[in-house]
C-alpha cells in the first residue's frame, strides 16, 4: 500500500495564504514513550476560506491547530500567520497576536464566568484597550442572535448560546484566522448546527478566515475545504465537501490503516 | 478510604503545609511558654532552696512585705543558738538596693534586676545544703573590700584585686571597696541575674542598719536528726510572739510563689498570644479545607457513587486534618523549644538571667503541644469536611460541580448572634461587678470578631461591590476581572480577610489604648505636676536619702520633695501609701483636698484617697489602724484628696511617718523646684552634681519626665506589635494559600484569558488587584473593630486615670495603606506562578 501523495497546491489555489505551515515538526516524550504529532506537515489555510482539519484521534490535528494558533511551538519547521513568523516569538509578542490577529473557540469553557455574554465578546478588545468598530460590533452581535441575553452571564446561557458567544468574542476583533477547536463537540445537532452556521455566514458574510478541528463529517461538511491528517502527516483534501464525501474518505483511512 | 485520605494528603504537600504553618506557630507558643515558665519555675526553686536555712526567723510576718529596717538584736542570736536542737545559729544581715556599677558607668543587669547585698556567714542552708561560700580570694573585712557573686564579677569586668563601684540606698550613696572574694552557692544555683554584694557582718550592720549590734533575720541550723518543724517549734517558743518563724521549706515556697505569683502574667500574656495565632490559624486552616474539599469535589463525589458512606467521607477529610495536626504540632514543639531560649534571651536583656538552668521539657508540655494542635486543626476541618459529605454521588457525573453550600442568611444570624452575645459579655465585664472581668472581656471580645467573620459574607458585601466598581473605572477590563474574582466566592474572600481582621482589630485596639495611656500621661504630669526637676529611677528603686540631703543644701535649689512608696497592712489587706513632705509637696504637685489640709500632715497622721474615705466610711477626726514593720499604729484622718497619678496611691503619710514605722530610709524620687525663676540650668547642674556617682538614677525635666513615664507603654505596646506580628504574618499567609489555590481551581479560566490576549503581567496585576482587595477588607474590618474596642475599653478605664483618648487615625490610616502593599507583596507568588501556567495545559485540563 502506497502512502497517500502529499497535495501540493495546485495553480488554482493561487489565493491570498492567511497562514503558512511549513514542515513543522513535534514530538512528544523520549524514548519507548516517543510519539511523533507532527511529521513534517506542509499546509496553506487561505484568506476568507472555511478550513476544517479532519482525522483520528492522535493524527495530530489538535496539535497542529494549537501551533498554527501561536498557543503551542514546534520543534521545527515554521509557521507565518499575517506574515509574521511565529518561532521567532517571544511571549509578550505572541500573546499580541492571539489578542489582535487570532480568534478563539474551544471545545468548552469559553467564556470568564465573571463576565456578562456582551463583557465576555468584547473581552479581547478591552484587555488591549481597544475600542470596538460599533457597526461591525453589531453586525456581529445580530448575526449571533443572542439579542437581550447580552447581560447574562454565561450560566444564565445555554451551552449553545455560550458557544454562539465565544464565536461573536472571536470575530469582533476582525482577525487574520478564527481558529475553532470542536466548536459543536459538547452541543446537540441543532446548537451545533447553529453555530457552524454562525461560522460560515461569517465567512460568507464578512470574508472571515475560519479554520476548525473536528472529527465530525457533518460539521466539516459546513467548509469549504477538508483537510485530512493521519499520523502526523496531512494524507488528503477534499474541496467543497459532503458529509458523504468526507466519511467516504474517512473509512478509506480507516480501512488503509486500522487503528489498534 | 484510609490509604485514600494519606494519598491525598501527599499529593497536596506544599499547600498543606503552608496551613500547617499557623498550627505551628500556635503550637510553639503554647510550648515555648510552658517550656519557658518550667524553667523559671525550676531556677527559682533551686535559688530558693540555698537561700534559706532549716529555720527562718524574720522580725515581722513576711505578708508585711516589702523591705523593712526592723531586726532582730544580736542577743536573740545567742539564744536561738542555745535552744534544743539546733546546731548553730547565723544572724543575716540583708538589703535590696545595692546595685554594682560596672567601669564604662553602667549599672551591672541594667534596672530591672535586684541588687542584693548581704553579710558574709558560713551558715549552711537547709536540709543541710551548702549556703554562701568563697569561690575564690577571701572573706571581706571592714568597709574597703567586698565579695561579689561570680555572674556579677564576670559580667561587670571585675577580677579580684579591683576597686569596684557601688551603689547603696543605704546611708552611703557610693563606696569604692577593693574586691577581694568571688561567693557562690554550694549547690551551684545561679542568681537569675540579681547581683550580690557581701560585706563583714559588721560593716553590713554599718551600712544598711544604722550600726546597730542586730540582723535582718535569723537562720537557726537543725542539729543531726532534729526535723525542721521540730526544731521551728523549740525556736518559736523562745522568740517574741511577733516574730515570724518558718521552717526553710516554708519560707522557700512563700518566697518562691509569691514571685512566680508576681510573674505569672508573663505566662497568661503568653498564651493569650497563643491563642490567637490559634484563632486566626484555624481560619486559615477552614479556608485550605474548604478550597481542597471543593477542588476535589468529584473526586468526592466519584467516591461517593462507589459505595463510600457520607460518614466515610467526613472521616476521610478529618483523617487528614488529623495527620495534619500531628505534623503540625511536632514541627511547632520543634519551633517552641527554639522560642522559649528567645524569650529567655529576652528576659535575660530585662535582668532575669537564667542561663545557668537547663531548660525544662515537662511531659506536660507535650501533651500540650499535641492537643492544641490536632484538636483546633480538626475542629477547624470539621466544617468543610462535612459539608464534602453532602455532596451526591450523582455530581461525579457532572461537568461543573457547585459545592453544597450553607445558607449565607442562617450565617448572618449566627453572627449577629454572636456580636450581641460578645457584646453583651463586654459589658458586663467592663461595667459589672464580676469575678474575672478580663476574660469577660477577652471572650467577649473574641465572640464579636468570630461573630463579624461569621457575618462578613454579608456586612462586606457593599465593600466589594465598591471596590469592583473602582477596579472597574480605575484598571478596566483587568479591574473588572480582579474586582468580579473577589466577589465571585464572598465567603472565601471574607474567611481570608478576617484572619488578617483579627490580628488588626488586637493592633488597633493596642494603639488606641497605649496612646491614650502615653496622652494621659502627658496630660497628667501637665496638669498636675508643677516641679522643675525629678530625681528617680524609671522603674521605682529606692536610693540613698544622701541625695535629699546634699541638694536641700544648695542654693540653686528652692525646695526638695521626697517621695517615697511602702507597703501598709490595712485590716489585713496590704494596700499602698506614699510618703511625701508635707512643707513643700504642693510647690511641685497640684493636690486637690476635698476635706482638711495637707501642710498640717505630722507624725500619726494620714490622708486618704477621696475614694478610699467614700468606701471606708472615714472623714476628717477618724482613726485608721495601719501595720508597719514596727507594728500597728493608729493614726488620725486629717484630710481627704482627689487621687491623681502623682498621688494614686490611697493612703498619704508624712515620710517621716514611714520612717518611724520602720521602713528603710531610702528615697524612691525627689521632685525640685529651682530656686530663681531664671535658675533651671542651675538646678539641674545642682541635681547632676549630687547624682553623678549613682548611675542607677537621672535627673528630668517636666519633658524628660513625661518621657520616661511614657517609655514603658511604648515597650509594652513595641513588645505587643511584635506578637500580634505573628498573627499577621499567619493571616498574610493565609492570603497567599487562599490566592494560590484560587488560581489552581481557576486554571481553565486563566488558559482562556491567555488565550484570548491577556498579558502575563495583566494577569499578574489581576491578581494583585484582588489581593488588594481581600487586604484591605480585613484591614478596615480590623481597623474598624479595634477603633470600637478601644473606645469601648477606654470609657471603661476612664475612672482609672486613663483619661485622655487618642485615635491615632494617621498611623491608622499608615495601617491600611500597608495593607495594599501587603496585599501586593501576598499575591506575587501566586501571581507568578499562574503566570507561568502553560497556557495550552490550562485549557486541556480536565
Amino acid at each position: 500500500m502506497t502512502e497517500a501523495p502529499v497535495p501540493a497546491p495546485s495553480p488554482a489555489d493561487e489565493r491570498p495564504v492567511a497562514a503558512r505551515v511549513r514542515d513543522l515538526t513535534k514530538t512528544y516524550g523520549e524514548g519507548e514513550a516517543r510519539v511523533v504529532a507532527l511529521d513534517a506537515v506542509s499546509v496553506d489555510l487561505f484568506a476568507g476560506e472555511f478550513t476544517a482539519v479532519m482525522g483520528p484521534s492522535g493524527s495530530g490535528k489538535s496539535t497542529l491547530m494549537h501551533c498554527a494558533a501561536a498557543l503551542d511551538s514546534a520543534d521545527s519547521g515554521t509557521v507565518v500567520v499575517g506574515g509574521t513568523e511565529l518561532g521567532r516569538l517571544k511571549d509578550k509578542e505572541l500573546t499580541r497576536l492571539r489578542r489582535d490577529t487570532l480568534g478563539f473557540v474551544f471545545q468548552a469553557f469559553n467564556l470568564v464566568p465573571t463576565l456578562t455574554a456582551e463583557e465576555n465578546i468584547l473581552l479581547p478588545l478591552s484587555i488591549a484597550g481597544r475600542k470596538p468598530d460599533r457597526e461591525w460590533y453589531d453586525g456581529v452581535v445580530a448575526a449571533v442572535g443572542l439579542g437581550d441575553r447580552l447581560g447574562h452571564r454565561p450560566n444564565q446561557l445555554s451551552g449553545g448560546q455560550q458557544q454562539r458567544v465565544a464565536v461573536a468574542r472571536a470575530l469582533v476583533g476582525r482577525p487574520t484566522i478564527v481558529f475553532a477547536d470542536e466548536p459543536t463537540g459538547n452541543l446537540d445537532s441543532r446548537s451545533g448546527a447553529e453555530v457552524l452556521g454562525l461560522l460560515r455566514r461569517s465567512v460568507d458574510e464578512f470574508g472571515q478566515t475560519v479554520v476548525m478541528v473536528t472529527h465530525d463529517p457533518l460539521a466539516a461538511a459546513h467548509t469549504d475545504r477538508v483537510v485530512f491528517l493521519a499520523d502526523g502527516r496531512v494524507v488528503d483534501e477534499l474541496r467543497d465537501p459532503t458529509a458523504e464525501a468526507i466519511l467516504e474518505r474517512m473509512t478509506a483511512f480507516d480501512a488503509r490503516e486500522p487503528r489498534p | 478510604m484510609i490509604r485514600v485520605a494519606l494519598k491525598s494528603l501527599l499529593g497536596r504537600k506544599v499547600r498543606l503545609l503552608m496551613s500547617t504553618f499557623a498550627i505551628v506557630l500556635g503550637v510553639a507558643f503554647v510550648t515555648g511558654t510552658f517550656m519557658f515558665t518550667d524553667t523559671l519555675n525550676r531556677s527559682f526553686t533551686a535559688i530558693f532552696a540555698s537561700s534559706v536555712g532549716d529555720v527562718v526567723v524574720s522580725p515581722v510576718e513576711p505578708q508585711r512585705g516589702g523591705p523593712t529596717a526592723v531586726t532582730i538584736p544580736a542577743s536573740v542570736v545567742e539564744d536561738l543558738a542555745a535552744v534544743e536542737g539546733a546546731a548553730r545559729a547565723d544572724g543575716n544581715v540583708t538589703s535590696i538596693g545595692t546595685f554594682v556599677v560596672d567601669p564604662d558607668g553602667k549599672v551591672v543587669g541594667g534596672q530591672g534586676a535586684p541588687g542584693l547585698a548581704a553579710n558574709y556567714t558560713d551558715a549552711p542552708a537547709g536540709q543541710g545544703l551548702e549556703g554562701l561560700r568563697i569561690v575564690t580570694g577571701e572573706v571581706p573585712e571592714g568597709i574597703d573590700e567586698v565579695a561579689l557573686d561570680e555572674a556579677t564579677a564576670e559580667r561587670a569586668g571585675y577580677a579580684v584585686g579591683d576597686v569596684v563601684s557601688l551603689v547603696t540606698s543605704g546611708a552611703r550613696a557610693t563606696l569604692s571597696p577593693t574586691l577581694v572574694g568571688l561567693v557562690g552557692y554550694g549547690e551551684g544555683g545561679g542568681l537569675n541575674g540579681a547581683t550580690l554584694t557581701v560585706f563583714d557582718t559588721a560593716t553590713a550592720q554599718e551600712l544598711y542598719l544604722d550600726g546597730q549590734d542586730a540582723y535582718s533575720d535569723v537562720w537557726v541550723t537543725a542539729a543531726e536528726g532534729v526535723s525542721q518543724e521540730d526544731l521551728r517549734d523549740a525556736v518559736a517558743a523562745e522568740v517574741p510572739a511577733s516574730y515570724s518563724v518558718l521552717t526553710g521549706d516554708e519560707a522557700a515556697e512563700e518566697n518562691a510563689s509569691a514571685l512566680l505569683e508576681a510573674i505569672s502574667f508573663i505566662t497568661t500574656f503568653l498564651l493569650v498570644f497563643a491563642g490567637v495565632a490559634l484563632v486566626v490559624g484555624s481560619f486559615l486552616i477552614v479556608n485550605t479545607f474548604s478550597i481542597l474539599v471543593a477542588q476535589r469535589s468529584r473526586e468526592l463525589a466519584l467516591l461517593r457513587a462507589l459505595g463510600a458512606s457520607r460518614r466515610q467521607v467526613t472521616r476521610s477529610v478529618l483523617l487528614e486534618a488529623f495527620v495534619l495536626g500531628l505534623v503540625g504540632s511536632t514541627l511547632g514543639l520543634g519551633l517552641g523549644m527554639v522560642l522559649a531560649q528567645g524569650i529567655r534571651a529576652l528576659f535575660a536583656n530585662f535582668g532575669l538571667d537564667m542561663s545557668g538552668t537547663p531548660m525544662v521539657l515537662a511531659p506536660r508540655t507535650v501533651l500540650a503541644a499535641y492537643a492544641v494542635g490536632v484538636v483546633v486543626t480538626v475542629v477547624a476541618a470539621y466544617l468543610p469536611a462535612r459539608r464534602s459529605a453532602r455532596i451526591e454521588p450523582v455530581q461525579a457525573l457532572r461537568d461543573d460541580i457547585a459545592m453544597p453550600e450553607g445558607s449565607i442568611h442562617r450565617r448572618m444570624l449566627v453572627g449577629s448572634a454572636l456580636i450581641v452575645v460578645g457584646a453583651a459579655a463586654m459589658a458586663t465585664g467592663l461595667l459589672a461587678d464580676v469575678p474575672q472581668p478580663v476574660w469577660w472581656v477577652g471572650l467577649g471580645i473574641l465572640a464579636v470578631l468570630l461573630g463579624v467573620s461569621a457575618a462578613s459574607p454579608v456586612i462586606s458585601r457593599p465593600f466589594l461591590a465598591m471596590a469592583a466598581a473602582g477596579y472597574r473605572r480605575a484598571f478596566g477590563t483587568v479591574g473588572t476581572l480582579a474586582g468580579e474574582n473577589a466577589r465571585r466566592n464572598p465567603r472565601r474572600t471574607t474567611a481570608t480577610a478576617s484572619a488578617l481582621m483579627i490580628g488588626l482589630a488586637l493592633v488597633t485596639t493596642m494603639t488606641i489604648l497605649g496612646r491614650s495611656a502615653g496622652a494621659s500621661v502627658d496630660q497628667t504630669i501637665e496638669e498636675n505636676f508643677s516641679g522643675d526637676v525629678v530625681v528617680s529611677n524609671a522603674v521605682g528603686v529606692p536610693f540613698s536619702p544622701q541625695v535629699a540631703n546634699a541638694l536641700e543644701g544648695d542654693p540653686a535649689v528652692g525646695s526638695v520633695t521626697r517621695v517615697r512608696f511602702a507597703q501598709l497592712e490595712v485590716e489585713g489587706e496590704t494596700r499602698f501609701g506614699i510618703g511625701i513632705d508635707p512643707g513643700s509637696v504642693t510647690d511641685v504637685v497640684t493636690l486637690e483636698m476635698v476635706d482638711g489640709d495637707i501642710a498640717g500632715l505630722g507624725p500619726g497622721e494620714v490622708l486618704l484617697a477621696e475614694d478610699e474615705a467614700d468606701e471606708s466610711g472615714l472623714g476628717v477626726g477618724d482613726e485608721v489602724v495601719i501595720a508597719m514593720p514596727t507594728g500597728e499604729q493608729r493614726l488620725e484622718v486629717v484630710g481627704v484628696y482627689v487621687p491623681t497619678p502623682f498621688a494614686a496611691a490611697p493612703f498619704m503619710v508624712a515620710v517621716e511617718t514611714l520612717r518611724e514605722g520602720g521602713y528603710p530610709d531610702e528615697d524612691n524620687s525627689l521632685f525640685l523646684t529651682r530656686a530663681t525663676p531664671d535658675g533651671q540650668e542651675a538646678l539641674i547642674t545642682a541635681a547632676r552634681d549630687a547624682t553623678t556617682d549613682i548611675p542607677l538614677i537621672s535627673v528630668k525635666d517636666q519633658e524628660g519626665y513625661a518621657e520616661e513615664q511614657r517609655a514603658p507603654i511604648d515597650q509594652l505596646l513595641l513588645l505587643i506589635y511584635g506578637l500580634l506580628g505573628l498573627a499577621l504574618v499567619i493571616a498574610v499567609l493565609g492570603i497567599v494559600n487562599t490566592l494560590a489555590l484560587s488560581v489552581i481551581e481557576r486554571t481553565r479560566e486563566v488558559g482562556l484569558l491567555r488565550a484570548v490576549g491577556l498579558s502575563r503581567a495583566q494577569l499578574r496585576r489581576m491578581i494583585g488587584l484582588e489581593s488588594v482587595v481581600i487586604a484591605v477588607l480585613g484591614t478596615l474590618l480590623g481597623v474598624v473593630m479595634g477603633i470600637v474596642f478601644g473606645l469601648a475599653l477606654l470609657s471603661a478605664f476612664a475612672d482609672e486615670g486613663l483619661e485622655a483618648v487618642v485615635v491615632p487615625y494617621g498611623q491608622l490610616l499608615g495601617f491600611v495603606v500597608a495593607a495594599v502593599v501587603v496585599g501586593v507583596l501576598a499575591a506575587l507568588l501566586p501571581a507568578r506562578r499562574a503566570a507561568r501556567l502553560d497556557v495550552l495545559q490550562a485549557i486541556a485540563t480536565e
